[in-house]
């Protein structure tokens, strides 16, 4: 007995240790590690239940809605509420079914949560998230669902908002305001991968996919409401822990006017029809016209007034859910890519005779003399090779004013040649002084302006390092070519194959070099160099307004939901031109000449030229393989600038033919010639549109 | 009859009826819920698990009454009874239930799970077995171990057919217990602790082992592994325990528990019930009821003045420690998961009954102990004296 108790106390010894351990780890648990346990238990019970926030309103700049919410009715079904029914829902569904005309196994389809083994069509949204089953249906079968509850038990008809482009005055403004889809797996992980979760971003949110409707994403879509509900283990919901009102977007107010839009919409469309009327000398073709953009520009802002693009497409596709097919018709390149705004996307075209003022400023500005005259012959031989002068005749000796006028290349052919052989021509000094590519790129070619709206092209200034790296791409194919030729030419173009096998020997030797050719085609804005018409409108801004280069602005403020001014967009100066003030001038008054008795006088016929003087220079750019691009860049009025316009016409035929009487049409609405203007009293607002507490909006 | 009420081990007693007492508790507050969520009366489980705890409480008072020392002619009565009862679980009247073929259907709505009286039973017959051996010399015999592990294989062999791997571990536990406390050398222990540890480790080996099983265990080790499968409970136990912080969510308020995010919790995990509503507070004075009902235990072993009645009440005493480690140390996360209930507080009318029985006996042994504890400095009363055997009286 004695040894016995002995192990006793040893076993009471044992258990009082484990117990001790016990108790270590209960305190552990709860008290130290208690609060990250609470978290866990937080999440285990509860579900969200998102409730979406009515997306803010985009406006022109007298209030009136480019993009708002137009409500319809939704019928939705709550899967937790639809459980708890005695047959678990089969009669409502089945009536539910017969009021909509869907088979109930459809509606049970509908809802049913995607899964492995679920075939579409599923939920894919939160399982606590009423399941929409019909959209947009009519108000008569909303009603009967609203008012007969207990026949319809689960099932809710819902006013919802869905996104609405009403084009007010008739300008659609498509490319400028976007579009909205469902938030995609990427979008959902970037998120994740931010930490934003509470609430952030839900399933079936809509995202602006393009225009403004990405741009600015998250001031327009608000923030969801978010109601917590309690669930047990098997998801049932037991109750509701927290209820919070979801936050309405803000409203964007732009600086587009929707009649200014509307009118270089139409012009634009008109420009194009115009072309297509037309028989292209060159080919014998009526003018393709299959793109084309156009530009309405503030000069003293940088703000976008009106910006149009052709193709175009219905944006009521986005709203009602878009199939795979048409989308692929939206992105083809066959269908020319309506999705593309011609205006700051799909990498531009190159400029034609519009880039000459720029290379007249870096004539001057490179101690070229604006006040002697200069030859203009019909053509110039340089390195042996015959450069034409493509829109003009020999004019004789004229001045560099004149020279623009009348789009004469000769003259800029010469220029270019001599500021290639200063830096030392075919062997280039160091550090050649270019000083044309330099202009180019002081005038803001070759980069992204900064334009508010996303996916903008940054265009492409030619110059040497641009020659350089082409070559270094192409160079094996060059090659390649130089040592085979064209066989497959050869039988039935023997001229042309040789011709390429030539051009290929030499490419593929030299082809990095930049030669005097180069040089030339770049002064008259021919070659590789790609501008769009963005760019073009505001370095013609520059020159109109003093030489300040602005960043292109189309927001101007965000209001509240309650219409209180959150933020406003002021002006944003990039850069000034290094061209002085008498060179601006100079420009000014030259251009002004080519509306007058230019290129772009028989356009501009019987305009009030002393009343409203433009400032103009017509473009007709070369693109190998295609019709000629037709451009018209203005500025108006010269002598107290307000707007740049810029329209282009890819395949659209010359710049005075196609583009110059359209531009001239939205002058004409700009300044109430010939009509009444579209602005009131002829000038844009300058203060904000007032959203009053009823959603109304008043006019500045 | 007074004084031998006065001569209870009241500690004991107390801490048993705390224990029961919030146990009801708990095991309404587990099962209310999702009583109400299934339609169901509310308090069913409340109403069932009172009534083993009256019933218990009587058959406690009735074996307290009963000297312990009769039972060393009941003993191979008792055994074979029990052995009867696990074999009746193999037979057609057996029931499944959770994967374990562990009952004995009663009708009526009663059944019986055998392996809880199986316990009390074990504890008995080895105590006598021993006791008896012992009974010509006081000292060790060689042929005490396999005679004892030859009597405790049956109950246990049958157990393990059913399969309840929980209660075969009790038994066992019960049976070493009672080895170390009769003294057996060192030597034998370590031959037997060494035995026992390979043949686990052949059993693993060797397949023997359900998945559910491995599973468990592979759960126990790293409970994020698969939260949704064997580590789940696991994860929703501590995280149960963990949210209740130091005063708790109160009765009938906790977030895991009114959603029965923890699996088995009226039963099996009805410690994280205590954790999660009644917080670091009321979880630590469980536990220290516990320690206090167990500690009794051993003293009430202690002062036994036989082997028999010392290595009884050592046997239950091993028993209920091993129970309250291993379920409380499951629920913290410290212990794999095995289906061991929580001695008084957990709902199960067998379990129940067999733990206050258990009581019964313990109170027995300490009322019919021959003389006043030293400490106390009492003296035996009259009443306890004529309740003697003859033969013990003088000395």
């Amino acid at each position: 007995m004695k040894r016995t108790r002995h192990r006793l106390l040893g076993v009471r010894v044992l258990i009082l240790s484990l117990f001790a351990a016990l108790g270590v780890q209960l305190a552990f648990l709860q008290v130290v590690a208690g609060d990250r346990y609470r978290e866990d238990a937080q999440d285990n019970r509860i579900r969200e239940v998102v409730t979406p926030a009515a997306r803010g309103l985009i406006l022109d700049d007298l209030g009136r809605p480019l993009a708002q919410n137009r409500s319809r009715f939704v019928i939705s079904v709550n899967r937790t509420d639809l459980e708890r029914q005695p047959d678990r829902g089969e009669a409502v569904l089945e009536r539910l079914g017969r009021l909509l005309g869907l088979p109930a196994t459809e509606l049970r389809q509908q809802i049913s949560p995607c899964g492995p083994g679920v075939t579409e069509p599923c939920w894919n949204g939160s399982p606590y998230q009423p399941v929409p089953v019909a959209e947009g249906v009519d108000a008569q079968t909303a009603l009967q669902i609203m008012e007969r509850r207990e026949d319809y038990p689960a099932v809710t008809a819902e006013l919802v908002a869905a996104r609405d482009y009403p084009a007010p005055e008739g300008a659609r403004a498509v490319h400028l305001l976007g579009y909205l889809q469902p938030a995609d797996e990427e979008e959902m992980a970037a998120q994740e991968a931010r930490g934003l979760r509470d609430p952030g971003l839900q399933r079936a949110d809509l995202v602006g996919r393009a225009g403004l409707e990405k741009q600015y994403d998250d001031l327009l879509r608000g923030t969801p409401g978010v109601t917590r509900l309690a669930v047990d283990h098997a998801g049932r919901v037991t109750g509701t822990v927290e209820q919070v009102a979801p936050v309405p977007g803000n409203h964007l107010v732009t600086s587009i006017d929707a009649k200014v839009q509307a009118v270089a919409e139409q012009e634009l469309h008109a420009a194009i029809e115009r072309a297509r009327g037309q028989i292209d000398d060159n080919t014998g073709r009526r003018y393709e016209a299959d793109a084309g953009a156009v530009v309405v520009m503030d000069v003293r802002t940088g703000r976008i007034v009106a910006m149009a693009s052709y193709p175009s497409y219905d944006p009521q596709v986005w709203v009602d859910g878009i199939t795979p097919t048409e989308y692929q018709r939206l992105v083809d390149e066959e269908s020319g890519g309506p999705l593309l705004s011609r205006a700051f996307q799909g990498g531009g075209a190159p400029p034609g005779s519009t880039f000459k003022p720029i290379s007249a400023a870096a004539a001057a500005a490179a101690g070229f003399s604006l006040t002697s005259t200069y030859p203009c012959p019909g053509s110039l031989t340089i390195g042996g090779r015959r450069f034409r002068n493509f829109e003009s005749q020999d004019y004789g000796d004229i001045t560099m004013a004149r020279a623009l006028e009348v789009s004469c290349d000769t003259v800029f052919y010469d220029i270019a040649q001599r500021m290639w052989l200063r830096d030392g021509g075919n062997q280039p000094v160091e550090r050649p002084s270019d000083p044309m590519q330099r202009m180019a790129r002081s005038f803001g070619l070759g980069q992204p302006t900064g334009v508010d709206l996303p996916g903008e092209s940054p265009g492409r200034i030619a110059d040497r390092d641009y020659k350089r790296r082409h070559w270094e791409r192409t160079k094996d194919e060059t090659c390649r070519r130089a040592d085979s030729g064209y066989p497959e030419l050869a039988p039935s173009e023997p001229a042309r194959a040789r011709f390429l096998e030539q051009l290929a020997k030499e490419n593929c030797a030299d082809g990095f070099r930049w030669r005097v050719g180069d040089a030339v085609n770049f002064s008259i804005g021919q070659g590789d160099t790609l501008v769009t018409p963005l760019q073009l409108a505001r370095a013609y801004a520059a020159i109109a307004n003093g030489g300040t280069l602005w960043r292109p602005q189309v927001a101007k403020a965000v209001l509240g939901p309650d219409g209180h001014p959150v933020k406003t967009f002021e002006p944003e100066a990039t850069g000034q031109l290094p061209v002085s003030r008498s060179t601006l001038d100079y420009l000014r008054d030259a251009l002004v000449g080519v509306t007058t008795h230019g290129s772009a006088a028989r356009a501009f016929a019987g305009w009030p030229h002393d009343e409203y003087p433009v400032a103009s220079k017509t473009g007709t750019a070369e693109v190998y393989g295609n019709q000629t691009t037709s451009w018209f860049a203005t500025f108006a009025p010269a002598d107290q600038p307000q707007y740049a316009v810029v329209m282009m016409v890819s395949q659209g035929g010359t710049g005075s033919g196609t583009a110059a009487p359209s531009v001239r049409k939205i002058y004409e609405a700009l300044f109430g010639i010939g009509r009444e203007p579209v602005l009131p009293g002829g000038e844009l607002p300058t203060g904000l549109p007032q959203i009053r507490p009823d959603s109304t909006v008043g006019q500045p | 009859m007074i004084a031998a009420l006065r001569r209870l081990d009241w500690l004991l007693l107390a801490a048993v009826l705390a224990l029961s007492g919030m146990g009801a508790l708990l095991v309404w507050s587990a099962t209310h819920a999702r009583q109400l969520s299934a339609g169901g009366d509310p308090n069913a489980y409340l109403y069932r698990h009172l009534a083993s705890l009256a019933i218990g409480l009587a058959l406690a008072g009735i074996v307290t009454r009963f000297d312990y020392r009769q039972l060393r002619i009941h003993g191979p009565v008792v055994y074979l009874a029990a052995v009867v009862g696990l074999l009746l679980v193999l037979s057609p009247l057996g029931r499944t239930v959770n994967g374990s073929h562990s009952w004995i259907d009663l009708g009526g709505g009663f059944s019986l799970q055998p392996s809880e009286p199986a316990k009390v039973a074990l504890c008995v017959s080895l105590a006598l077995l021993l006791t008896e051996r012992r009974a010509s010399g006081d000292g060790f015999r060689s042929g005490d171990v396999p005679h004892t592990l030859g009597l405790a294989a049956v109950p246990i062999g049958l157990v393990m057919l059913q399969p309840d791997l929980g209660s075969a571990m009790v038994l066992t536990v019960i049976v070493a217990g009672i080895l170390v406390i009769a003294a057996v050398p060192v030597r034998w222990l370590t031959g037997l602790a060494l035995t026992a540890a390979a043949g686990a480790v052949a059993v693993v080996r060797l397949g023997l082992l359900d998945q559910y099983q491995i599973d468990r265990f592979a759960a126990f080790a790293n409970p994020d592994l698969d939260p949704l499968g064997a580590g789940y409970t696991t994860e929703q136990a501590r995280i149960a325990i963990g949210s209740g912080g130091l005063t708790g969510q109160g009765l009938f308020h906790g977030t895991q528990t009114s959603g029965q995010f923890v699996p088995e919790q009226h039963t099996d995990f009805i410690f994280t019930v205590a954790g999660e509503e009644l917080g670091f507070a009321g979880a630590a004075v469980l536990l220290l009821l516990f320690t206090t009902l167990i500690y009794r235990t051993c003293v009430i072993a202690a002062r036994a003045d036989d082997l028999f009645g010392a290595l009884m009440a050592g046997g239950i005493g091993c028993w209920f420690a091993f129970q309250t480690f291993v379920n409380i140390g499951m629920t913290l996360g410290i212990m794999p998961v095995t289906g061991i209930p929580l001695p008084f507080v957990s709902y199960g009318g067998s379990a129940m009954l067999a733990n206050l029985t258990a009581v019964g006996l313990l109170q027995s042994v300490r009322l019919h102990q021959r003389v006043a504890t030293p400490q106390s400095g009492e003296l035996l009363t009259a009443d306890a004296v004529t309740a003697l055997p003859r033969r013990h009286r003088a000395g």
